[in-house]
């Protein structure tokens, strides 16, 4: 398997910028003058650098990453086993749904899996209930978090 | 949290992208129809709250280098099920820990999301996860096809959700 999609081309900076960006962007009025105070660099600099790494999609956002518990959503991993023939149409009807946030097909025999958050409890119960009705898949389990140990999603960029 | 109809609009707002601009929380704040001030305050206090995990730059990560996710599930007895889930949260390449409910035809009670530069990297971390707790009933599930993955949107107006 091939590594590293567009990590050659990172230049040093970028990949600076990449390793604090993703931890916290600075909250502040000026967060690019911040930024390069933090990795060596002007403000401009580092407003070209982010643009630029935005318009080529290593950076999918910047925004508030928040706890959907916290807000009140009621969310859900489920997993289906659905059958080979209707792979393709199962997972693009689940992935119409706005609430589904990942949406993967994965080895093994439950083989489609998905996240889902709705603002209330019945509205989660509603859309399952509705992707059952429209999928025909019964073979549906949720498995809904009892205990988080860990919730990271920062990477060292490397060389 | 009881969330205000301002609130609301912040959040909505903050769950999205940031503009393109010198002073993108100024920009936001105008958005919004509130001071930037108000705006950076708030901020902070949904941080100090814990509503806000973090304000950051969410990365495409495979294409920085993280080709290979999987997902390992793993069969824990009960009784050691935090001593077991706090080793596995200890493991770098571990981004997620989670305890999930279970069921007798999957009986998988702790999920680890495992980030590696191609599938070899991931099973030796799930090798040596297994090592380090002695648990033997696992699974890995790698990614196939990605169909969708994206931030959640949160109190989006006029709500058509499906």
């Amino acid at each position: 398997m091939a590594t590293g999609g567009d990590k050659g081309q990172l230049s040093a900076l970028e990949r600076k910028l990449l390793n604090d960006v993703q931890s916290s962007f600075p909250v502040c009025s000026r967060p690019y003058a911040e930024l390069g105070q933090r990795v060596g660099c002007t403000e401009q600099e580092a407003y070209d650098a982010i643009q630029s790494l935005r318009q080529r999609g290593l950076i999918r956002r910047i925004g508030g990453i928040f706890d959907s518990a916290e807000l009140g959503y009621a969310s859900a991993l489920v997993a289906m086993k659905v059958p080979q023939e209707r792979f393709e149409q199962v997972a693009r009807i689940v992935s119409e749904y706005e609430g589904v946030t990942h949406n993967y097909e994965r080895d093994g025999d439950y083989n489609l899996w998905f996240t889902i958050s709705q603002e209330t409890r019945p509205d989660l119960e509603r859309v399952l209930a509705d992707i059952e009705s429209r999928t025909g898949i019964k073979e549906m389990i949720r498995l809904p978090t009892t205990r988080k140990f860990k919730v990271r999603v920062v990477l060292p960029i490397g060389e | 949290m009881e969330c205000s109809e301002l609130d609301k609009k912040i959040i909505n707002r903050l769950s999205g992208d940031l503009p393109s601009d010198m002073t993108p929380f100024a920009a936001l704040a105008g958005e919004i129809g509130i001071d930037e001030s108000d705006l950076l305050a708030t901020i902070e206090d949904y941080e100090k709250r814990e509503i806000l995990r973090r304000f950051a730059a969410v990365l495409a990560h495979r294409d920085v280098g993280f080709v290979a996710n999987a997902l390992a599930v793993w069969h824990v007895p009960e009784d050691s099920v935090v001593e077991t889930g706090e080793i596995m949260a200890g493991f770098d390449e571990v981004s997620h820990c989670y305890e999930r409910l279970s069921y007798p035809q999957w009986p998988y009670n702790i999920y680890t999301m495992i980030h590696g530069r191609d599938r070899e990297q991931c099973l030796d971390i799930v090798e040596r996860i297994s090592a380090a707790t002695g648990i033997r009933d696992y699974r890995v599930l790698f990614t196939l096809t990605e169909y969708k993955k994206r931030s959640m949107r949160y109190f989006t107006e006029g709500r058509p959700r499906i």
